[in-house]
């Protein structure tokens, strides 16, 4: 794996979901894989289109869900039954569905904090600096344009060959991406 | 290619008759910049001063009746045996209600794929969670002594107590501090693009910084989309049943207990319908206004009105239907206390409250059967207030009436609440309103980046993905643009 220094990456940018998803469609024909589109609202085909179809996030979630509503059943037995047991008119100690509602709540919880805190791990954000935001129209990403990069650890690339290769899908404008 | 789409979008609309979901001729920039203007204008207009300095004012009340209250004690109010619950739990019931209509909106109508939903879920969301932070004052007070709050929780401690979970009252705790933490979390989630659009279009550097840690890198990079929808799908799947138990739990406060008029299964169902029409009442009652002086009626159209006015007719039937449920069970049960209980609630001292509760809840919005009606904007705002008066009372009256004549006469009594009560009732909107305005000047109220996705040029070209849809083979399945 080769490595250009200095140079992150070649970003195209297109105005057009279409062009981009078509752009980014070719690249993966072509052979390239260290690539990443951005966009100004969530496309599923983009994400197919540059071959992303692993998500780890459900079962993540899963495990949150499991882990809350386990936790919080465990919690009421352990503080009902064994840790202070009250006798009330001889009624049963693990009376489990009294237990039902805070074992929902706390699956529901569980599962929420892993949701959000999972996606953000898997993305890892926070993440103040990023090379990407080097590029001057680069903020306009979050309003009205398509990028679409091929970095530059990438096994095919090459700075001359690459920009070639980007300039002939039609984007307006094809520049380096800095670190 | 977008040209290539627009004739068959526009088909679309019209095979399914419904009027578009956003005023045509918004593209992505326009979109943006529409939305985010309110936001990062620098001049804040008059009537936003106006508006936040009598809200703020009125909060002003709320934290002063909070002080004299934590400093003398709950005597101030009026509750007293036999009405031990009183504004407490009437406003906590009240707020937590109207919180439901925004994780509706947000989670529920998602799942349903109503797109109309894109333009007023982020301010019903806002409103969800603020109304939460105003019904959460009300237990917490309640207790009396608000700096052991702690208590309520379980935490190993000296004295080797635990809470009892065979409490309704805990399970509240429970729901009400889950549902609290997962509306925040959907609100933020749903916010992380659109602070990014705001750090990237903001040329004022201190709100760039602070835009820029809000949003946390943000980037809108293919794969973080992928992730980010998935956790936003699965957020709306939890949020579903929670918000269903929520209100459940709240109702079981009361349907656990024995007292007349609290002991029916009808009440998990019947609160969960109340608080959809008093969330859906709060909604139109700022989404109203809003739109007028934000000129937004091109993003929150007739159409969303008119969807609002339907969702509140049909729960405020489903309510009706649990008023009449009440009084046949006092009659079909043969009860004594129970038929004792609905005719005192409808003849007793406080038969007024029951009638005007009938008036508000249940006769006044029967006007939005007539389709006119439901598009007459400034009627529908006097509707909704009336729900949200109704819905208030209809509290007032179970909790009350329930309480102040029980199974003994001897034990029989009054209520009414004192200036501290109201005070602190009135606070509260104070506080809600002053939150409301001071989201609506620092954030987008209303999701951009979705509105990106409803409009024409945001289709894809080609199919839209289906389970048939076969796997990438690693060359490109259609003909390159």
């Amino acid at each position: 794996m080769k490595k250009t220094p200095g140079l992150y990456g070649l970003m195209a940018e297109f105005d057009d979901p279409n062009d981009v998803i078509a752009a980014a469609r070719r690249a993966y024909a072509a052979g390239y894989r260290r690539m990443n589109a951005y966009s100004p609202y969530p496309i599923e085909e983009l994400a197919e289109a540059i071959g992303f179809h692993r998500n780890a996030l459900p079962l993540i979630v899963l495990i949150g869900g499991v882990l809350g509503g386990l936790g919080g059943y465990l919690l009421q037995v352990w503080t009902s039954v064994i840790e202070y047991p009250i006798n009330i008119a001889g009624r049963p100690l693990h009376s489990w569905p009294a237990f039902i509602p805070v074992t929902f709540e706390c699956t529901v919880l569980g599962a929420a904090l892993f949701a959000v805190l999972g996606m953000l791990a898997l993305n890892k954000l926070p993440q103040p600096y990023h090379p990407v935001f080097n590029v001057p129209r680069f903020e306009l990403a979050s309003r009205s344009l398509f990028f679409f990069c091929i970095e530059s650890n990438d096994p095919k690339f090459d700075p001359q060959e690459t920009r070639r290769f980007l300039e002939s899908l039609g984007p307006r404008e094809v520049t380096d991406v800095e670190f | 290619m977008a040209k290539v789409e627009e004739p068959l979008h526009q088909s679309l609309h019209e095979i399914s008759g419904a009027p578009p979901v956003i005023e045509p001729g918004h593209t992505f920039a326009s979109v943006t910049d529409k939305i985010s203007t309110i936001v990062l204008r620098r001049r804040t207009p008059l009537w936003w001063l106006v508006g936040f300095g009598l809200s703020f004012t009125l909060a002003m009340v709320l934290f002063y009746t909070i002080g004299y209250l934590v400093l003398t004690g709950i005597g101030i109010w009026g509750n007293n045996i036999p009405v031990g619950w009183a504004f407490d739990i009437i406003n906590f019931v009240w707020w937590i209600g109207i919180g439901h209509a925004g994780t509706l909106i947000s989670a529920i109508l998602l799942l349903l794929r109503q797109q109309w939903r894109t333009s007023i879920n982020r301010f019903a969301e806002a409103m969800t969670l603020f109304a939460v932070a105003c019904a959460g004052l009300y237990p917490a007070l309640h207790t009396g002594r608000p700096w052991l709050d702690y208590w309520l929780l379980p935490y190993p401690n000296t004295m080797r107590m635990w809470p009892n979970f065979r409490s309704p009252l805990i399970w509240d705790v429970f729901a009400v501090s889950t549902y609290a933490t997962v509306s925040l979390l959907f609100w933020y989630t749903g916010l992380i693009p659109d602070l990014a659009t705001l750090r990237d279009r903001t040329r004022r550097r201190g709100a760039k910084i602070i835009y820029g840690i809000l949003a946390m890198g943000w980037r809108g990079s293919a794969r973080h989309w992928h992730r980010y929808e998935t956790a936003y799908l699965l957020l709306a799947g939890l949020s579903t049943p929670l918000v269903l138990s929520v209100h459940t739990v709240v109702s079981f406060d009361f349907a656990v207990g024995i007292v007349p008029g609290w002991h029916a299964t009808i009440f998990p169902p019947y609160f969960v319908a109340g608080a959809i029409y008093a969330g859906f009442a709060m909604v139109l009652i700022l989404a109203i206004p809003l739109r007028k002086v934000y000129g937004l009626e091109g993003f929150i159209t007739m159409r969303h009105l008119r969807n609002m006015a339907k969702i509140m007719l049909a729960t405020g039937l489903i309510v009706a239907y649990g008023y009449m449920m009440e009084s046949f069970m006092a009659w079909y049960s043969g009860n004594t206390y129970e038929a004792f209980m609905i005719r005192n609630r409808m003849t007793g001292p406080y038969w007024y409250m029951y009638w005007m509760l009938i008036l508000f809840n249940v006769a006044i919005p029967q006007v939005l059967w007539v389709r006119r009606f439901r598009g007459n904007v400034p009627l529908l705002f006097v509707v909704s207030l009336s729900v949200s008066i109704g819905m208030w009372l209809e509290r007032y009256v179970i909790i009350v009436t329930s309480l102040h004549r029980d199974f003994l006469p001897s034990s029989w009594g009054m209520y009414s609440g004192t200036r501290w009560d109201y005070a602190m009732f009135f606070g509260s909107i104070g506080l809600f309103l002053s939150l409301f305005f001071l989201f609506i000047r620092f954030l987008p109220m209303i999701s951009i980046f979705e509105m990106r996705t409803i409009l024409p040029q945001a289709e894809v070209a080609g199919e839209k993905p289906t389970a048939t849809r076969l796997p990438e083979t690693g060359g490109p399945q259609e003909s390159p643009a």
